[in-house]
């Protein structure tokens, strides 16, 4: 015998499906529609856009937003924010490239990097997770305290070694595919495993999704939080020893502003804010987004400053639409469809 | 005052392809308590979202006075006349009583500045309209939800409301606070103000109602005076079926002591010590406030203890966090459905699973068939639609939420329980299974620890009935001793009168 008697609300969820419902559709491939729109539009537009060396220009010049972006998608995914990921990518591009002129091999040096870049979100994961501070105030004390201590180590100057023993990590060919390309290839490969696959990825989301009924459901929740911003860290890294061995050079003033195209890149991806929601998948477009959209607007000969007005409100506009499909009575609103939602 | 003040009739309303509403009626006196009952899903909250404006009928007329009105906004139920306590309730706990009061038409002095001295009189007038002991001053979240709720009752009053609507008020309230709320409406109704009552609670309903008007399945199924009703009939109206009774009688065999709690405590708990046997079901009960669920949690490690043990068939358990105190056998479903165990935006698939993940992985890797199918067995256990364990949690009925609730450790198969409030919010069916599945629990050897606020379900349920007050537990009671006039009397302390022992209605 039925014993469940049929809530409305599980009604109305069969409802929408039925009709359109903008909401799941823009979930599974709105942000993707606005990429092959985007890549349609610059390939009628822009000369030489389609071209492979470019698309492959293209590739190469999103990857270290791109890594940033995955790494951070961690972060945000369980509620946080890292802002610090920008002076991250100084720091460990500096010690990296003066490990390498003391000698240390290049495998060594890009492992040096990285392990700067973990130690630096190991600082941040601390105060956030155990000592319960605010990860918007500790990452913007970090950033600020990193990008000084990249200016003191350096002394406020670059320091270029034209023999950059791990130079191939940023300039170098794989097969024909630019190096920083297969670290960015590698890099989402293992975090879309992670998130998807791994009992560590469900226990990223339960804790954005609601970190009090995660800890009674047993995920150790400190420990989860104090690790999204190691796994930044480490990414932060990665992208700051692909950044200086592509300059070859320790740039103090490397990464500055980075932490916003990478929060940028995870928030047309899809990923709330809020955290709990989101895919790892969604990042990797959002990067592109930018990328093709920074690349094009060159292409096209669109002047610097315009290029920052059109990228502004392409980032509105994404999130305006995503926080829509949150609030189905303000989509009806606009499209005139009547009385608002009729929720259960 | 034979003349209905609100008449409801022939209303329908269709979400898709679901008729919520089939043709119902209702109609209210002025001066008249109404209780209208049903199951969760069965219509209530969609007349109630008509009534107040939110949604618009399909079909139907309302008439107030005997003429016809339309109701397209909240500001048009205002208008009206209408006022609706929800659930939830809607106020602004970071602002006093009084600026809740005055929220919306805060009165200006001659310099258009706000003017604080009115918005104070005003809310002290407002308050003794309902003979509300209430201090404007003081922030409304600082009070309890008892009094919090009394705050939104005087405001709809203020509003000169003919048409009171109380959804569920005494579902999060303790004893005392919901004898104050009877005595509130009692006066509105002597003062010819007309309620329409939504409870799930019988007691209550044949304490309070003139008369009685059931919902089925979106259905009207019929209207009484309490003296032509018996509970049964009323039951049986609701369910479709005569539901028998709620709780099981035939004895059952416990077994060696499984949870062994020795003088746990913490600032302003305990000590307390008690057992829990495999296949026995133990209630705590107690005023709201007395400490049952801070006990509850001293046990689990959701919050930290200061002295005592616990010990889970003979070996300790210490936790500092739950998922050690998951990892040694204890399970608990917290009260707080929403904001403390469910993750409402979540697939139920991932709510049921994600205690048990440690069972389905390979090293990290978590094997989604076998969870899936796992889940699947526990879903159709509770009696859950098998298409739902796609569905964000948030779209399933407070019952079957609760459901999932449970799922999760019934997949885990922890070999304590510790189930607080598990019926809150529930309808009378699914308050049934999940009794029985109580029952079934235990008698397949599960310790299980209820914490409920509803006497007879506290006694009905269980073995032995421990009753706490003041973070102690100051008396146990076997299954035949306990009465629930045994059971308040402990509860509020002997020669204590409960009224103003209450933490949250202190003045």
């Amino acid at each position: 015998m039925n014993a469940s008697p049929e809530p409305v609300a599980e009604a109305a969820v069969t409802k929408q499906r039925n009709q359109f419902d903008f909401a799941w559709w823009w979930d599974r491939v709105g942000i993707l529609m606005v990429l092959i729109l985007l890549v349609v539009l610059m390939s009628i537009f822009a000369p030489n856009f389609n071209r492979v060396d470019n698309l492959l220009n293209i590739a190469r010049s999103i990857s270290v937003n791109a890594i940033l972006a995955a790494g951070l998608t961690f972060v945000i995914l369980t509620g946080g924010i890292d802002l610090s990921v920008g002076s991250i990518v100084a720091v460990s591009g500096v010690v990296a490239v003066i490990a390498a002129i003391e000698g240390v091999p290049a495998p060594v040096a890009v492992v040096i990097g990285m392990a700067v870049g973990g130690a630096c979100g190991l600082v941040n994961g601390v105060l956030t997770a155990y000592l319960a501070l605010a990860p918007f105030i500790v990452t913007l004390g970090t950033m600020t305290f990193l990008r000084g201590l990249a200016y003191t180590i350096t002394n406020g100057q670059p320091i270029v070694s034209s023999d950059l023993n791990f130079k191939d990590l940023g300039n170098g060919y794989l097969l024909g595919i630019p190096v920083p390309v297969i670290a960015m290839a590698a890099v989402f490969l293992v975090a879309w495993f992670v998130l998807e696959r791994t009992r560590y990825g469900r226990h990223v989301y339960a804790v954005g999704g609601n970190a009090q009924a995660a800890r009674l459901a047993g995920v150790q929740v400190n420990r989860i939080i104090l690790s999204v911003y190691v796994v930044a860290g480490i990414c932060a890294g990665l992208a700051g020893v692909i950044f200086a061995a592509r300059v070859i050079s320790a740039q103090p003033t490397a990464g500055t502003g980075y932490e916003l195209d990478a929060i940028a890149a995870v928030v047309l991806g899809g990923t709330s804010l809020v955290g709990g929601r989101g895919r790892i998948v969604g990042t990797l477009i959002g990067a592109v987004i930018l990328g093709v959209l920074t690349t094009g607007l060159i292409l096209l000969n669109v002047q610097f400053f315009t290029q920052l007005l059109i990228k502004g409100v392409v980032i509105i506009l994404a999130v305006a639409i995503d926080s829509l499909k949150q609030r189905p009575e303000l989509l009806s609103v606009l499209f005139g469809r009547g009385q608002g939602p009729s929720k259960g | 005052m034979d003349k209905p003040l609100l008449e409801l009739s022939g209303i329908t309303k269709r979400f898709g392809a679901t008729l919520a509403l089939n043709d119902v009626r209702l109609d209210l006196r002025a001066g008249e308590v109404h209780a209208l009952m049903g199951e969760n899903g069965a219509g209530k909250s969609t007349l109630m979202k008509i009534l107040s404006g939110n949604i618009q009928r399909d079909a139907g007329s309302i008439l107030i006075d005997g003429q016809p009105v339309e109701i397209r906004t909240p500001r048009d139920a205002r208008a009206q006349g209408i006022a609706i306590i929800h659930q939830e309730l809607n106020t602004v706990p970071a602002m006093t009583v009084a600026e809740n009061l005055s929220l919306g038409q805060e009165p200006r002095n001659r310099f258009g500045m706000l003017d604080r001295g009115r918005v104070l009189r005003d809310a002290r007038e407002k308050l003794a309209r309902i003979h509300a002991d209430i201090d404007p001053t003081k922030p409304l979240g600082s009070l309890g939800i008892g009094m919090q709720q009394m705050v939104e009752i005087a405001r709809a009053v203020s509003e000169n409301a003919r048409v009171l609507v109380l959804d569920e008020p005494t579902a999060a309230l303790s004893r005392a606070e919901a004898q104050e709320l009877y005595a509130v409406v009692n006066r509105m109704r002597a003062e010819g103000v007309g309620l329409i009552y939504i409870s799930h609670r019988m007691e209550e309903v044949w304490q309070l109602a003139d008369r009685i008007t059931v919902f089925r399945d979106g259905g009207y199924v019929g209207t009484g005076t309490r003296g032509e009703m018996s509970e049964a009939d009323v039951v049986r109206m609701m369910v479709g079926r005569s539901i028998g009774d709620l709780y099981r009688h035939d004895p059952r065999a416990p077994g060696e002591v499984v949870l062994d709690v020795k003088d746990i405590q913490a600032t302003g708990l305990g000590p307390a010590s008690f057992q829990v046997r495999a296949g026995e079901v133990v209630s705590m009960s107690g005023l709201v406030g007395s400490g049952r669920t801070e006990l509850a949690r001293l046990v689990f490690g959701a919050d930290r203890r200061s002295g005592g043990k616990v010990l889970v068939n003979g070996r300790p358990s210490n936790p500092a966090d739950p998922s050690k105190a998951i990892a040694d056998g204890l399970a608990m479903v917290p009260e707080d459905r929403k904001g403390q165990g469910l993750f409402l935006d979540h697939s139920v698939e991932r709510n049921i699973s994600i205690s048990s993940l440690d069972q389905f992985v390979s090293g990290e890797v978590v094997r989604d068939g076998a969870v899936r199918k796992a889940v699947l067995e526990q879903m159709e256990r509770l009696r859950l639609r098998k298409n739902a364990i796609d569905l964000p949690t948030r779209a399933l009925s407070g019952g079957n939420q609760q459901k999932a609730a449970l799922a999760r450790w019934l997949l885990r198969d922890s070999p304590v329980m510790i189930l607080d409030e598990p019926t809150r919010g529930v309808d009378i069916g699914a308050k049934r299974e999940i009794y029985e599945l109580i029952d079934a629990l235990a008698r397949a050897g599960k310790a299980i620890l209820v914490i409920s606020s509803d006497l007879p379900e506290a006694i009905g349920i269980a073995d032995r009935v421990l009753v706490v007050r003041g973070g102690r537990i100051v008396k146990e009671l076997q299954a035949h001793e306990a009465s629930e006039e045994n059971v308040m009397r402990y509860a509020v302390g002997a020669g204590a009168n409960h009224q103003t022992s209450n933490p949250g209605t202190q003045p």
